[in-house]
């Protein structure tokens, strides 16, 4: 078979595009799912944060993540005027079971932040891993390898967040997955599913019909410490210049 | 005059290269997994692995399908936006076998406090209430239908009427 200089040409973009849908695969049992038709994130509004904890429960159960580790976890702040550099920060407990009660007019300012994996973009965590165990999924998921997984912790200390940890039984980094297994099925998050004001939700920057877009374009919102360039996709509204 | 004659030990080092080599490429087929490299220098397959996990919170749109009455219900109240398993807890396991598993009844004076339990640290605007003023001792539910709080409570939850419509 002789193939013309002219049919090469025409050929190569077809094989191309063949080969793109070769690499993009599905994950199995969510036969519907395109990864490259996907690029996931979090908007968080800390101005609706109460600190209920709905959010750090529901990760537990759903991810059968153990006790005193945490894929996801809410911290409240205290600046005072003196010590805007300085917040007070507490988390008991991940935030699990609330936290203790501010009296109307106390000095200083209170609120909420909830925390997880940030799905970095450019994330630190993935480039230390030394046997390719943690990755970002071609959707933007950063997720991690059980079994591929040596435990080496690089990856704790690498993520400028704290998400990691090492599992105390399986003895392997684990972290938040943003509920993959959900969200290749159509579903929202554990956390988003059980906030109930709405202060979390499941983004998806692909998909030009996805409210993200709109809300970004309207309102103040910052990434968790920009300066390091990590390409952080849990975007905060409202969030206050202590929040580190 | 032969060039390579006295080489005859480079070459029988040379074969044990080569051979090496070979052993490495057969081992290197048999340890590394065939997805990885698939999308990048990982395992490929971790990525349905992971995809294929258990699902414990079903979703508001489940609950939804049988329990169209509670979302009519909520759809008219302040607690529109709040999904079922917020307060009902991951309920995966009861869309699946609707008859054997049945959710738990809640404890309001628990579950109310647990959002609504006034504190300065909760953005303003949010209903926030002191539960030993705010009629300590009543259960919530006496005045307030959990499903539209501003409302009194009705006869009208799928639990009263002996489960989904």
């Amino acid at each position: 078979m002789t193939v013309s200089r002219r049919h090469l040409l025409a050929l190569l973009p077809a094989a191309a595009v063949a080969w793109k849908y070769v690499l993009a695969g599905t994950p199995e049992e969510s036969p519907n799912y395109r990864m490259d038709g996907h690029w996931w994130g979090m908007l968080i509004d800390v101005t609706k944060c109460i600190g209920c904890g709905n959010c750090v429960r529901a990760c537990q159960t759903e991810n059968n993540v153990p006790d005193g580790f945490f894929r996801t976890w809410v911290e409240r702040y205290h600046t005072t005027d003196w010590h805007l550099e300085a917040p007070e920060v507490i988390s008991p407990d991940g935030g699990k079971d609330g936290f203790p009660s501010v009296k109307q007019g106390e000095e200083g300012k209170y609120f909420f932040v909830p925390k997880l994996c940030n799905h970095c973009a450019d994330s630190p965590c993935t480039q230390v891993c030394p046997v390719g165990a943690t990755f970002i999924a071609p959707d933007g998921v950063v997720l991690i390898d059980p079994k591929y997984c040596l435990g080496c912790a690089y990856c704790v200390q690498a993520c400028p967040y704290g998400c990691r940890y090492i599992h105390p039984q399986k003895k392997v980094a684990d972290k938040c997955t943003l509920c993959y297994h959900r969200i290749t099925k159509g579903l929202t998050t554990a956390c988003c599913e059980a906030c109930p004001t709405g202060a979390r939700q499941l983004a998806d920057l692909k998909d030009p019909k996805d409210p993200i877009h709109e809300f970004l374009k309207t309102h103040p919102v910052q990434v968790l410490k920009p300066q390091m360039a990590t390409g952080a996709k849990a975007f905060y509204n409202g969030l206050d210049g202590s929040v580190r | 005059m032969n060039a390579f004659k006295d080489a005859g030990h480079l070459f029988r080092f040379l074969g044990l290269f080569v051979l090496a080599f070979l052993l490495f490429l057969v081992l290197r087929e048999f340890v590394v997994p065939k997805s990885f490299g698939q999308y990048g220098h990982y395992r490929g397959a971790a990525i349905g692995e992971i995809g294929s996990l258990a699902v414990r919170f079903a979703g508001h749109q489940a609950c939804e399908t049988c329990h169209s009455d509670i979302a009519d219900t909520k759809s008219k109240g302040k607690h529109e936006q709040v999904s079922c398993e917020a307060c009902h807890g991951a309920l995966g396991a009861h869309t699946e076998d609707p008859v054997n598993v049945v959710p738990v009844k809640l404890d309001t004076a628990v579950l109310c406090a647990r959002c609504h339990t006034a504190s300065a640290a909760k953005p303003q605007g949010f209903p926030q209430v002191d539960p030993a003023d705010h009629y300590a001792g009543v259960s919530c539910e006496t005045c307030h239908n959990p499903h539209n709080p501003m409302t009194p409570p009705d006869s009208g939850t799928s639990a009263a009427k002996g489960g989904a419509k």
